[in-house]
């Protein structure tokens, strides 16, 4: 008797700590989101209904025709193929380049090699706001300000994703690499047809990042930037409040858009990038 | 093995070393242009008075730091980004790891619910700083009309548990968020807290999934708590991240600009009560172009960084545990 009703108590306390669980971190969730549904819900909103003085969720009528008007208001054409043109390119170009200088760390025996990796390395320390005027300076030496050049340029190598690349590469067993060269592959060769293949979860993580860090990038862009003809999405949009003012439904219907094409390819592809961040961790 | 004549082994080494350099001079022209040139012109742009708006530039020495040290505007700026540390990096911690605790557990909805806790990070924090700019309206944003519901709410519990005794014990003020200087730190470390959380509570995760499961069971047998097993095995053993987090957090929180800019529309918050650091390099350099004082604001900001993270890894030396 004594055995059944510590079972039961046993039971019920299970249940509780579960709801309990599950409660708060259902609430938790909602918490989060919650930024998100007052966005959206607010973005389609009438202007009369935007200054309630009572929370009211949802809309009488959804008015779909302010994202019309909010992308009409501003040239977000131009910011949005800025924004892609530039975050597309530099992940490129920076993907091929890291993956050469990581390919060199991970497998040649050279001359002050790990001078050079601890100098590499050393720039990760120094916060980029100490290279920013000097960069800034250069760029008008070089005529770039306000043009493609220095928004991609400085940004076609990082040292973090090189690293990243290195600690991926050195995880391939060392006689794959000895046996393809008994067998007459080039040294470039191998890192095209085996290496590259081989490492194409980190290359994502590493495209991933780079994309969504130019997508999202804002001081530079502000500085090097003079008119909307070069603008991207988020400098864009600094300019845009200062031209609707407290329309805020406008404003909502303009965030909406200009964070959905990194919503939409953060749920595509979940799982590389949660994979890609734990791995940055991991390895850090 | 085959033994090669020392000749040969050099001549090889050397082929491999040019070939090496090879690969490497894409990085070495853009590091070399962007990273390693600027970090040494900043040093030498710091002891002059250096402007974009004339052509001469003058040798003052150690002049620019003195006056930033002697500016109370500095003063400010230094104390506001500390006390945005100081609020934001615990917080997002703590927050990330009880998440990623309470997900670890055998449950269901586990991957919808990681999801909407790390969404926030991978936003724009432009766009998201622009729907708190409207969440924290004063007459018409959400959070002073779920606050004065919640006072509401609260006031008549009370009411009705006390019998009428204690009416309105929570008197809702409608703060003005945006506009009290009270408020402004505090309203930016809500919107990192609630941005970066996600990104911690995915590192913890992968974190805790390195720890064996047999040592929770193993502790269940001896009889330990889930409250016991939690500070002496998950908390030791998850160290390292700990580490690395809180390393990566007070770097990117010492940098804080981008937030203030969108939230306040431009200007360092009421009375300066949003300037940081990098906000008054930002301000110096791009909007009065006196460069040279900028570079070395800049580089007290690097000397302030470099001494917080030598001061983690002393401390970390006898905390951390790396397991074997």
């Amino acid at each position: 008797m004594l055995a059944e009703h510590q079972m039961w108590q046993y039971r019920l306390r299970k249940t509780l700590t579960r709801g309990l669980l599950y409660g708060v971190l259902i609430a938790g969730a909602a918490l989060m989101m919650l930024p998100f549904i007052w966005m959206i819900t607010s973005s389609i909103k009438a202007p009369d209904e935007m200054t309630l003085r009572t929370l009211q969720w949802l809309p009488k009528v959804p008015q779909w025709q302010n994202y019309k008007i909010a992308w009409e208001a501003a040239p977000f054409d131009i910011y949005f193929k800025n924004s892609f043109l530039i975050a597309i390119t530099v992940m490129f170009i920076e993907v091929i380049f890291s993956s050469l200088a990581a390919y060199a760390f991970a497998k040649f025996r050279f001359f002050g090699k790990n001078v050079l990796f601890l100098l590499f390395l050393g720039t990760m320390m120094i916060p980029g706001e100490v290279m920013l005027i000097p960069n800034y300076i250069t760029m008008v030496n070089f005529g770039w300000v306000d043009t493609y050049y220095a928004l991609i340029v400085p940004w076609t190598i990082s040292v973090f994703s090189i690293f990243l690349l290195r600690q991926f590469f050195l995880s391939i067993p060392h006689e794959l690499f000895e046996a393809a060269v008994l067998d007459g592959c080039g040294k470039f060769e191998y890192l095209i047809k085996v290496m590259l293949p081989l490492s194409k979860p980190a290359l994502v993580t590493v495209m991933l990042f780079k994309f969504i860090g130019s997508w999202n990038s804002f001081l530079w862009v502000l500085i090097m930037t003079n008119t909307p003809a070069m603008r991207t999405i988020p400098v864009g949009l600094t300019y845009f409040v200062s031209d609707v003012g407290s329309y805020y439904n406008y404003l909502m219907a303009a965030s909406t858009f200009a964070m959905a094409p990194i919503l939409i390819l953060f749920l595509l592809l979940q799982k590389q990038f949660i994979q890609g961040i734990a791995r940055t961790g991991l390895k850090g | 093995m085959i033994r090669l004549p020392l000749e040969m082994k050099t001549k090889k080494y050397w082929k491999e070393t040019a070939e090496a350099y090879l690969y490497l001079l894409p990085a070495f022209v853009i590091l070399g242009m962007f990273s390693f040139y600027p970090v040494v012109k900043s040093i030498y742009m710091s002891f002059f008075d250096w402007s974009l708006l004339r052509e001469a530039q003058y040798f003052i020495g150690l002049e620019n730091y003195e006056r930033i040290l002697n500016d109370s505007v500095f003063r400010t700026a230094i104390t506001n980004t500390l006390r945005y540390v100081i609020g934001y990096v615990p917080i997002s911690i703590s927050l990330g790891l009880i998440v990623a605790v309470l997900l670890n557990s055998k449950i269901r909805f586990r991957g919808p619910l990681r999801v909407a806790y790390f969404l926030p990070w991978v936003t724009s924090s432009v766009a998201i700083s622009m729907v708190w700019r409207w969440i924290y309206n004063q007459h018409y944003g959400l959070l002073n009309m779920m606050l004065s519901g919640l006072a509401n709410v609260v006031n008549t519990i009370v009411e009705f548990v006390t019998f009428g005794h204690f009416a309105e014990v929570w008197q809702f003020a409608n703060p003005n968020w945006l506009m009290e200087p009270k408020w402004t730190i505090i309203n930016i470390v809500i919107i990192s807290v609630w941005q970066s959380m996600g990104y911690n509570m995915i590192i913890f995760l992968a974190g805790l999934q390195n720890i064996p499961h047999e040592l929770y069971e193993a502790a269940q047998v001896d009889g330990a708590s889930p409250w016991q097993s939690f500070w002496k095995i998950t908390l030791p053993l998850i160290s390292p991240t700990t580490f690395f987090i809180s390393i990566i957090s007070i770097i990117g929180a010492f940098k804080l600009f981008t937030e203030i800019y969108v939230l306040y529309t431009g200007r360092p918050g009421p009375v300066n009560s949003g300037m940081t650091i990098v906000y008054y390099v930002y301000r110096n350099a791009f909007e009065r172009y006196r460069m040279g004082y900028a570079s070395a604001a800049a580089y007290i900001l690097f000397a302030i960084i470099f001494i917080f993270t030598l001061i983690q890894m002393r401390a970390s030396k006898s905390r951390v545990h790396y397991g074997s």
